[in-house]
């Protein structure tokens, strides 16, 4: 997995809550056992008509959101199975980013994705990145007023900067061990496997108690 | 310090703090099946690395699997990602269930079947429901393919510690409301991304009350909620599903004497503290029904299918957009929904106690005129115990069709799927927007309201099903 430190592009909005992973990449393509060709598969359901031409009425299929690279939608996506052609279809059909809001309820803080997605996706280098609930909604409204809107996601800086004839930017928090796998790109198994000797103390000391 | 239930579990199998602030957790048992595994094995290969504990991870097949024909796959994709399991699976000395093997079943029924899960443990499979086994008072949750990768190199895994929530269902079920029920009502209250970042200890008289088999029922929804991982405290009843029968790769004799002695010591401290504390009264639940597209869409019975005014916590869009998708209109009340097809199966809801509470329920009666049911048993130990006492017959005396074990129409990857437009009361965990197959509506219930469900045509409240 190649580092990345920032990423620029066209910003593609889908207004919808809870987008479960079966809607991400629907079942029939998990039959697959190989980890690429995904992107077809990517919104299948919605994406295109009975007869497989792609349908107008949904968001990503209009012509200003063709290239964009950076997904903006709501609450709680990736929810649902934890299957991460999820996020080898979002990733293999050329988004960097997916950004959703966090949202403040009386009983605590609503993450903006679920856990096993968000997961997945630090995995194979896709940013998943938080904003308020205000701050998405505005995003949303930037879109509309601007086609076509490019944005930049600073990772080291933690910033989302839109690109308009006035620049406004976010501020993003992220955990710094996932900020850090980002930039650096890392193979988490190789640096696991550096601490072989403290898993092979762990199995002899279970073992002689167990 | 007192500690809580999760808070043993992860101390007991972290293995180093990293640098980073994540923890190398160890991984008592991997469970492996077809669908989220042959790229990690792959993976492995294209690295040069191997299984580091063949012997701690479990394969079987189950959610590509026909429920029918068993001998012929008729789909060239599917039976090659059923090969290559099995191929994957020899080459790498990993121990495999499969088709051929009367041990075959969906992996969260037959891990605790064969004593694979055991109180204590940390389990880990690449499939989200995997938080069935913390019924047990496991440490188990979902994970993706790349890291069923990490765990077959290293058996372990890179983890940030949980917040932990205490969940109290206090008082008793009312006759005819189940263990489903409970978790269906837990999820319409916290929301389907309510429990996300918590580990859930499911706690109080009612959860006491519950056998091995509901309790699973429970946890096995807890990542519906958004939680990763629900689990219950180990007490008499979780014991006695290890001393009343062996169980293969249980511990035995006085290995058996020392593990339950380790297993009584896991029970959250009195003094204990959590991040976060929800009640929930069971006795004032009655029977749930899902209406929407996502779990957390769920009323009673007794209801009415509700508008984007009545929902507060959910978009006005999402609400229209599920209504629109589900083919209802707010204001109908839910016994008035008419249903095409009946499922009764799934991780969820296909145990032995499942298909016996239907089988009582459905003996004597037929399944509606114009209604499918399919009773799809977890697992071949489970189908061949049912039709030991003869359960096989009941519900196919009553119209229904009686599979062989498998994930079936709760994924709908194999043949059986809704048509677009059917409308289907099922016993499974997802109403997803085509979960059950393009343009198929779900409803979530208890196996009970199912066959009440199948025998009317349209939902019942079951209490009032005599």
């Amino acid at each position: 997995m190649e580092g990345v430190e920032t990423h620029r592009g066209i910003v593609a909005t889908l207004d919808r809550a809870n987008v479960d992973t079966d809607q991400i990449i629907p079942k029939q393509y998990l039959k697959s056992i190989k980890r690429t060709g995904f992107e077809t598969g990517l919104f299948s359901d919605w994406r295109y008509l009975p007869d497989g031409t792609l349908s107008p009425e949904f968001e990503l299929n209009q012509e200003r959101f063709r290239r964009a690279t950076v997904l903006v939608t709501r609450n709680n996506f990736g929810c649902g199975s934890s299957r991460e052609h999820a996020v080898w279809a979002i990733v293999q059909y050329g988004f960097k980013a997916v950004i959703a809001p966090r949202v403040d309820r009386a009983a605590g803080r609503v993450p903006a994705f679920a856990d096993i997605f968000a997961g997945n996706a630090v995995k194979n280098g896709l940013l998943t990145i938080q904003l308020s609930e205000d701050e998405v909604q505005a995003i949303f409204g930037m879109v509309e007023r601007f086609p076509g809107l490019e944005m930049t996601i600073d990772l080291p800086e933690q910033r989302v900067i839109l690109h308009m004839d006035e620049e406004e930017s976010f501020r993003f928090d992220i955990a710094p061990a996932v900020k850090e796998h980002l930039i650096r790109g890392l193979d988490d198994i190789a640096i696991t496997l550096e601490h072989s000797a403290a898993i092979d103390a762990y199995e002899a000391k279970t073992a002689a108690s167990g | 310090m007192a500690k809580t239930l999760f808070e043993k579990l992860w101390d007991a199998h972290v293995v180093e703090v990293l640098p980073d602030g994540t923890s190398l957790l160890y991984i008592d048992r991997h469970l492996v099946h077809e669908v989220t595994s042959p790229q990690a094995f792959e993976g492995l290969r294209m690295a040069d690395r191997s299984v580091r504990q063949p012997g701690k991870t479990f394969a079987t097949m189950d959610h590509n699997v026909p429920t029918d024909d068993r001998d012929n796959i008729a789909d060239p994709v599917s039976k090659a990602q059923i090969e290559a399991l099995v191929e994957n699976c020899s080459d790498s000395g990993v121990t495999l269930y499969g088709l051929d093997s009367d041990k075959q079943g969906i992996v969260h029924v037959m891990g605790p079947e064969q004593g694979l899960t055991l109180p204590g443990m940390t389990i880990v499979c690449g499939d989200s429901h995997t938080s069935t086994h913390g019924a047990f008072g496991t440490l188990a949750f979902g994970i993706g393919t790349s890291e069923v990768e990490h765990v077959l190199a290293t058996q372990t895994l890179r983890q940030t510690k949980a917040d932990t929530c205490k969940v109290e269902f206090t008082g008793k079920l009312q006759k005819g409301v189940t263990a489903k029920d409970m978790i269906l009502k837990l999820i319409g209250m916290i929301g389907t991304a309510g429990g996300t970042g918590y580990v859930l200890e499911y706690a109080g008289e009612a959860i006491r009350a519950l056998s091995m088999e509901e309790r699973m029922t429970v946890c096995n929804m807890t990542i519906e909620g958004g939680a990763r991982a629900g689990m219950i405290a180990p007490d008499e009843t979780t014991i006695e599903y290890f001393t009343a029968r062996e169980r293969e790769f249980a511990p035995k004799g006085e290995a058996l004497e020392r593990a339950i002695a380790y297993w009584r010591s896991l029970p959250s401290d009195p003094d204990a503290t959590f991040d976060r504390e929800i009640t929930v009264e069971v006795d004032k639940i009655v029977p749930q029904v899902t209406w929407g597209t996502s779990p957390g869409m769920v009323t009673d019975v007794t209801a009415c299918v509700p508008g984007p005014d009545a929902l507060p916590d959910f978009n006005r869009v999402d609400v229209e957009r599920a209504l629109e998708y589900m083919g209802l209109t707010a204001g109908t009340p839910i016994t008035d929904i008419k249903i095409d097809t009946v499922f009764l199966g799934s991780c969820t809801n296909s145990r032995i106690e499942d298909l016996r509470r239907a089988a009582a329920l459905i003996e004597g009666r037929k399944v509606a005129e114009g209604v499918r049911m399919l009773v799809v048993p977890g697992s071949e130990p489970v189908r061949k115990q049912a039709e030991s006492e003869g359960l096989d017959a009941i519900f196919k005396a009553s119209g229904a069709e009686w599979r062989f074990a498998g994930c079936s129409m709760c994924l709908a990857m194999n043949p059986d799927q809704l048509q677009p437009g059917e409308r289907c009361a099922s016993t499974s965990n997802r109403n997803f927007e085509g979960r059950q197959g393009k343009g198929g509506r779900t409803h979530l219930v208890s196996p009970e309201m199912a066959v009440a469900a199948a025998v009317e045509g349209h939902f019942v409240d079951v209490r009032t099903f005599v």
